[in-house]
């Protein structure tokens, strides 16, 4: 440890805060009992799927397309995840296999 | 009197977690291995398990927490904190807004919601249906539980783990993307879903394209909103023709 207990604390309390008050954010101007305008209703119903696009793209953002391995072992991992999904559709083989092949990938071939 | 009302309770928990522990199977795997990852990263810098496992308690976020990492050595001030906090999670700002009434529902467990909502939670949240013998709100908790309890105990591992036998872990964050892409595949079997994923999808590489990987988030979320706020009449037009028919 390069600084002290307290000062360790101090930073895990501002961290911790910080990441709470965006999760927080939207149920402070809507609380419950309040009525929530249409517009927002409509937004909360389609805003997940899209959200989850969003996560993909954000998981896969350091990958670079033009420099070795242009993006190989992601792109193989995420269509084996994708068939294998659509095959046998258990969350848990897909998310494993889809997994232990990238690891496997980025180790030992790549 | 009051003691039966309250035994009548807690079996409507265990039923609650024990329907709930199938649905949170992925991202137990998934948790598992990047709350290591991160048990790994803090102990490296001199925290022990107890530490890691305080943070994921109280902080409770993936990237949020890898970047966190950097923060225990001098001369980082906490404004600056503050700052690279918010916008490494300002992502979450809008999470809530598509579960205001189903966390307004209950009680105080709605705290624990709002401060558990991660992006594995509440994206499970969303592929899965209360089955009909459990109470909602409980089961709902029960998911956010389980995930963090996940979360902690892997980040406990990996900080014991990583002191003693370095392991070669590169790549098993991947698990993460894993867990979306599938919940991508489920959503997309649901056709009135899809032109929301493709937004998403399509804003989001066209503003990393634009902005760059360490910026292109908080642009995504606006256009976002803004693409999905202009197809609201489509969308609605459409689903009163569903209702006619």
């Amino acid at each position: 440890m390069q600084i002290s207990v307290f000062r360790s604390l101090v930073i895990i309390a501002v961290v911790a805060g910080t990441i709470f008050f965006t999760r927080l954010f939207p149920f402070l101007f809507f609380p419950p009992g309040k009525e929530i305008p249409p517009t927002v209703q409509y937004l909360g119903k389609v805003l997940p799927p899209a959200v989850i696009g969003m996560l993909i793209i954000y998981c896969l953002k350091d990958v670079r397309l033009t420099a070795y391995p242009y993006g190989i072992p992601e792109a193989v991992a995420v269509i084996v995840v994708i068939l294998l999904h659509l095959w046998k559709r258990n969350n848990l083989l897909s998310i494993g296999v889809g997994t232990v092949l990238y690891m496997f990938l980025v180790q030992a071939v790549f | 009197m009051s003691e039966k009302v309250k035994k009548k309770g807690s079996f409507g928990y265990a039923k609650a977690f024990r329907a709930a522990f199938p649905y949170t199977i992925p991202v137990l795997t998934g948790y598992l291995f990047i709350g290591m990852a991160f048990g790994v990263m803090i102990q490296e810098k001199g925290y022990n398990f107890l530490w890691a496992m305080f943070m994921s308690l109280v902080c409770y976020a993936g990237s949020g927490q890898y970047l966190a990492v950097n923060f225990f050595v001098p001369g980082v001030s906490l404004l600056e904190i503050i700052f690279m906090e918010f916008m490494v999670n300002v992502r979450h700002i809008f999470y809530g807004l598509s579960l205001l009434e189903r966390f307004s529902k209950m009680g105080r467990k709605r705290w624990y919601m709002i401060f558990s909502l991660t992006d594995e939670t509440y994206s499970l949240l969303f592929i899965t249906k209360t089955p009909e013998a459990v109470d909602e709100s409980k089961f709902l908790f029960a998911i956010a539980m389980l995930d963090q309890f996940y979360w902690i105990l892997g980040s406990g591992i990996g900080a014991l783990l990583g002191r003693w036998l370095p392991i070669e872990a590169t790549g098993i964050d991947f698990a993460m993307t894993a867990l979306f892409v599938v919940i991508m595949v489920e959503q997309w079997m649901d056709e009135k879903k899809r032109p929301s994923a493709c937004v998403g999808l399509g804003c989001a590489l066209l503003c990393l394209l634009i902005f760059g990987a360490e910026n292109f988030i908080l642009p995504t979320m606006i256009v976002m909103m803004v693409v999905l706020l202009s197809g609201k009449r489509i969308w609605m037009e459409k689903k009163e023709e569903e209702h006619a028919d």
